[in-house]
């Protein structure tokens, strides 16, 4: 989630009230942010990422301040018509289709507000423009730019321009692979043929989106006082909304707001569209939702709280609010303003009749059976490494690998559970024996006809670790457990890597192998550094489940 | 005499007490006894601890016979021989060969039986004088010193005093060694204790005293209760999966049903069918494990996964704008470790699809997100899930179900928060108040799940709550456990001591 730091006195200025620090607290984290930290110059809160629209100081106050009560209902933006168009080529068709573009007019930039224009440019990249994939932003000096502007895609080969912080101009290709913002961002590019460009009515490339912006015609100094800005992206309502959040920032720090023509040939779109969505007010609905009983007043003066405007029973959404995608998000904006410290909570009485798994019952059965015989029960990861399933226990079974693995301890999903234990008894050297342990645990192997192709399965093993151990001991074990469950079984003589030739067989029940016993080789017993002998068991436990 | 110390004595401090004599050696007392050493002396210190005896320990010099010592006593001191081969005067030569004297022997033997005018030496020759005679028959005093080994010195009479240094300067004939000795003084309260009948007091119950009633004339001996015995191992569960069971009572109680499931998943469960668009950051390899090989399941029925394509693109039936993108099946199919078990309530709504009835249904399951390891984050974590399915289910439910749970896992004041996720509306991070630290402590999500996740797989629109707060927070506390490492370290000392879930 995006962190983003406020200048406190900008922010109180901006809201239009002065809360004491705790009560700023309390108000902050109830509104839906994840407060970090607040001191006497600075906030610091986490906006959640479904409201992009409270990445920017401006943005942030105004939701606050209705909240608080100091400005409520819908905030009115004027756009001025500037006739002044965009006109997109039909080249972007398959790389970036869209935009979405304005003109703000009568800026004053200071070292600050450049910081705070970058800073909510970089945050809305990050979260609603999804690291640039769904949407692009560029904010550049107008008096450096003739219009009209296109938006076109050339070959990599046929751009070449000085891109930020670089002294001189580069050709794209050049620019994804020496420019530390184009090596970022070149996957975005990969498989595209032609790059999308803006250029001005000079033929001056203004962009590369999604990559990086001009030096010469890309960058906002002090002098600037007007601003073209461009969304880029897959989808023009996202762009539009991205634009609006910007826009409205903007012209909370006094710019005026003008709209260009976008001109996609066969039609025609003018940006920024800052005219309110509309949704009926549906009361019922919320209350139902909310197990609330408010009138429609009520809910009109919560509404107005959270930055809406309700006209007779036509709810109007600001243009920069991205979240409201269904009538329940209104219902969630109305819990806010209702405040969630006043909701009374209550158990309805719905009769439901309570029902336990019967696997993870069966394997509760299991284990209760062992605690008796004394045994402790140990709970390792999933997650382990083919050395451990593998290489140290002397075996080579196929194992389900991890594409994005942590590190070479965190390899693979295991698939079988007496390695897990055996490790726990490599770790445990320095402590007393006997240790005798077991665990049911999940394993896993590749099997086609499961949903993903993986067969998961419980299975119970069971170590016993001291210097006089041995397989008749552990056969004692066996044989009281399955006494207990009433399931007969054989061991049959077979051959396992694993363990002492002559001291291993399968389990076999109703003529199924369902686990193996023996006493591990010594090989394995030095591999995980033991010095005791070790008798260990693995059974299915899904199996033998069946029969009971 | 006090009965209740009569009553405290061991079976070893009975059994020795009437062989100790006054003053007597350790060594001596062992020889009667004929118990080991270390019981032995245990009795005697518990003894001296109830001040019936004084234990002194005393250093002494013990005089034993030297190598050579042992040799004269059996074959004889060289005077002895010399004496002997004097039937007629003989050369000093002759006499040294004949009995086999060393030159230092010869030279000691013909000093001692000089001095003591046993010999007469005259032109080299040695003869036999009268009193040499008389001592045919009789030890000489150094012969009788010998045999009256080993002696302590401070035993030596004053007469004995010189025969022992002079036979101390001779090679090898004594030994002395300092050695430490214990004694034992026996104080009133011991003395009192030997005239009493003391044998009539059993260590242990047996099954032939009962057999035989003799257990009748027999006294029990009382037991040093306070006595350290040591501690036993037992056989226990996992700490984790004790607080688990009691969670999951917990909700059985409150009448929810189970549900469980596989950890490897489709992104189609884990995500889609969750409403988190396919370019949504917590889907990224940084975040989720996927599987590389088998790295794509199969998607279910055709008309389910389009009408959540459709919900994905512009919101399909559910009046919902929708994530505005193309939506992609294959990105559906990759397979994950679940990141969450809201993936088996997006199931276990599937399968309701013609069921009418309202269902309250809980999990609580082992997820995996690609974390790296430190003290607050693990790969590996358990998470309690519940949804609850009703027409009338609504947000003040929703807290009241949790705070329920929440105060049955033994926090009694929760806060609720206004949070995100991308399939719940009404979204709430809870917070516990500690009574202990007396601070927040967040705990975990919870929401209504939105139109866009429950009519697809439902097939109607119903309200349903849901959560998922991670577990292992909840359960740490109750075991002070500050690293979450801790949880699954299976140190075998902490399994063993930990503290049992008793809640």
């Amino acid at each position: 989630m995006p962190t983003i730091t406020l200048n406190r006195k900008v922010f109180e200025r901006l809201v239009g009230k002065k809360l004491p620090t705790e009560k700023l607290k309390d108000r902050i984290s109830m509104l839906g942010t994840d407060l970090e930290k607040v001191t006497d110059n600075e906030i610091i809160v986490e906006v959640f990422p479904n409201r992009p629209d409270m990445l920017s100081e401006q943005g942030f106050a105004r939701a606050f301040s209705s909240f608080i009560g100091v400005k409520k209902g819908l905030r009115k933006y004027k756009v001025r018509e500037s006739n002044e168009q965009v006109i997109v080529h039909p080249q972007v068709k398959n790389i970036r289709p869209f935009t979405a573009c304005a003109i703000v007019k009568n800026l004053k930039f200071t070292d600050e507000s450049i910081r705070e224009i970058v800073q909510i440019q970089e945050k809305l990249h990050i979260t609603y423009g999804r690291n640039r994939k769904r949407c692009a932003i560029g904010v550049y000096p107008l008096d450096k730019i003739s219009l009209p502007i296109h938006y076109t895609a050339k070959k990599p080969s046929e751009i070449k321009f000085q891109p930020l912080d670089k002294d001189k101009e580069l050709k794209a290709d050049e620019i994804l692979k020496l420019h530390p913002t184009g090596i970022e961002y070149a996957h975005l590019l990969k498989d595209a043929v032609l790059f999308p460009i803006f250029h001005d009515s000079r033929d001056n490339i203004l962009s590369m989106p999604p990559i990086i912006n001009s030096e010469t015609a890309g960058k906002i100094t002090e002098d600037t006082k007007d601003v073209f800005v461009e969304c880029s992206g897959h989808d023009l309502t996202v762009l539009e909304i991205c634009l609006n959040i910007i826009v409205t920032a903007l012209a909370d720090m006094g710019g005026d707001i003008y709209s260009m023509k976008i001109n996609y040939g066969s039609k025609q779109v003018i940006t920024p569209n800052l005219t309110p969505r509309k949704i009926k007010m549906d009361s019922s609905y919320y209350n139902k939702l909310l197990g609330l009983n408010l009138s429609n007043s009520q809910i009109k003066s919560f509404l107005l709280r959270m930055g809406y405007d309700v006209q007779g029973s036509t709810i109007l959404i600001p243009a920069y609010r991205a979240d409201i995608l269904h009538q329940v998000d209104i219902a969630g904006d109305i819990a806010i303003a209702y405040g969630y410290e006043n909701f009374k909570e209550k158990i309805p009485d719905v009769a439901t009749i309570a029902e336990e798994d019967s696997l993870e019952n069966f394997k509760e059965k299991v284990i209760t059976i062992l605690l008796g015989l004394g045994f402790l029960e140990t709970s390792t990861y999933h997650i382990t490494s083919e050395t451990i399933q593998n290489e140290k226990m002397n075996n080579k079974f196929p194992l389900i690998k991890l594409s994005n693995a942590l590190s070479q301890e965190f390899t693979v999903i295991r698939s079988k559970m007496l390695p897990c234990l055996m490790q726990v008894l490599s770790e445990n050297l320095h402590h007393e024996y006997p240790q005798n342990l077991c665990e049911i645990g999940r394993v896993f192997k590749e099997e086609k006809t499961t949903e993903t192709g993986i067969n998961e399965n419980e299975n119970l093993a069971i170590v016993i670790a001291h210097g006089n151990s041995d397989f008749s001991e552990l056969k004692k074990v066996l044989s009281t457990l399955m006494s207990a469950l009433s399931i007969k079984y054989i061991i049959k003589p077979t051959v396992h890597n694993s363990f002492i030739k002559g001291r291993v067989g399968n389990i076999i029940i109703n003529k199924k192998e369902l686990g193996y016993i023996g006493e591990l080789h010594p090989q394995v017993l030095t591999n995980f550094n033991l010095g005791v002998p070790v008798a260990a068991l693995e059974l299915n436990i899904n199996e033998l489940f069946k029969l009971v | 005499m006090n009965s209740e110390l009569i009553d405290s004595l061991h079976p070893l401090e009975r059994k020795i007490i009437p062989l100790i004599t006054q003053n007597m050696n350790f060594n001596t007392l062992l020889e009667k006894t004929g118990m080991g050493e270390v019981e032995s002396l245990r009795a005697l210190q518990w003894l001296e601890k109830k001040k019936a005896l004084i234990l002194h320990r005393d250093v002494i010099e013990v005089i034993s016979l030297g190598k050579n010592g042992k040799e004269y006593l059996q074959q004889g001191l060289p005077e002895r021989k010399f004496l002997k081969v004097l039937l007629t005067p003989l050369l000093l030569t002759d006499v040294q060969t004949k009995i086999n004297l060393s030159k230092e022997e010869l030279n000691v033997s013909l000093g001692v039986l000089k001095r003591r005018k046993l010999i007469d030496l005259e032109k080299g020759k040695a003869s036999i004088t009268q009193q040499g005679k008389n001592f045919f028959k009789k030890d000489f005093p150094e012969e009788i010193f010998l045999k009256s080994l080993p002696t302590e010195t401070k035993n030596l009479k004053e007469e004995e005093l010189s025969i022992f240094k002079e036979l101390l300067e001779r090679k090898d004939i004594l030994q002395v060694d300092i050695r430490k000795v214990r004694k034992i003084e026996l104080t009133d309260i011991g003395k009192q204790l030997q005239a009493q009948k003391l044998d009539n007091v059993m260590n242990k119950l047996t099954p032939s005293m009962l057999k035989t009633g003799s257990w009748k004339n027999t006294i029990l001996r009382p037991y040093d209760l306070e006595q350290d015995v040591g501690k036993r191992h037992y056989g226990k569960r996992h700490f984790v999966n004790q607080s688990i069971a009691y969670a999951r009572r917990v909700w059985l109680d409150m009448g929810f049903k189970e549900m469980t499931g596989t950890y490897t998943q489709t992104s189609f469960w884990n995500f889609d069918a969750l409403f988190t668009a396919q370019d949504h950051p917590v889907r990224d390899l940084q975040d989720t494990f996927y599987i590389e090989h088998p790295s794509n399941g199969k998607l279910p029925n055709k008309q389910l996964v389009n009408s959540i394509k459709k919900v994905h693109e512009y919101g399909g039936n559910t009046k919902s704008l929708g994530w505005r993108y193309k939506w992609d099946p294959k990105a559906a199919s990759r397979n994950v470790l679940r990141t969450h078990t809201t993936c088996l309530s997006a199931k276990t709504l599937y399968s309701l699809r013609n069921s009418n009835s309202s269902a309250k249904f809980f999990a609580l399951g082992k997820n995996f997100r690609n974390e790296t390891i430190d003290w607050g984050h693990l790969f590996e974590f358990n998470q309690t899930e519940g949804i609850v399915i009703d027409p009338s289910a609504n947000f003040r439910d929703l807290l009241g179900y949790l705070k329920q749970f929440m105060k049955k896992m033994g926090y009694k004041k929760v806060r609720f928060r206004p949070a995100y996720f991308p399939y719940t509306f009404c979204s709430t991070e809870f917070d516990v108040f500690h009574p202990v630290h007396k601070k927040w402590i967040e705990l975990g999500g919870a929401g209504m799940l939105r139109p866009e996740v429950v009519i697809p797989l439902l097939g109607k629109d119903i309200p349903v709550l849901a959560w998922g707060p991670g577990f292992d927070r909840i359960m740490t506390d109750y075991y002070k456990i500050n690293d979450l490492r801790d949880i699954y370290k299976n140190d075998i000392k902490q399994l063993r001591e930990t503290k049992v879930w008793l809640k």
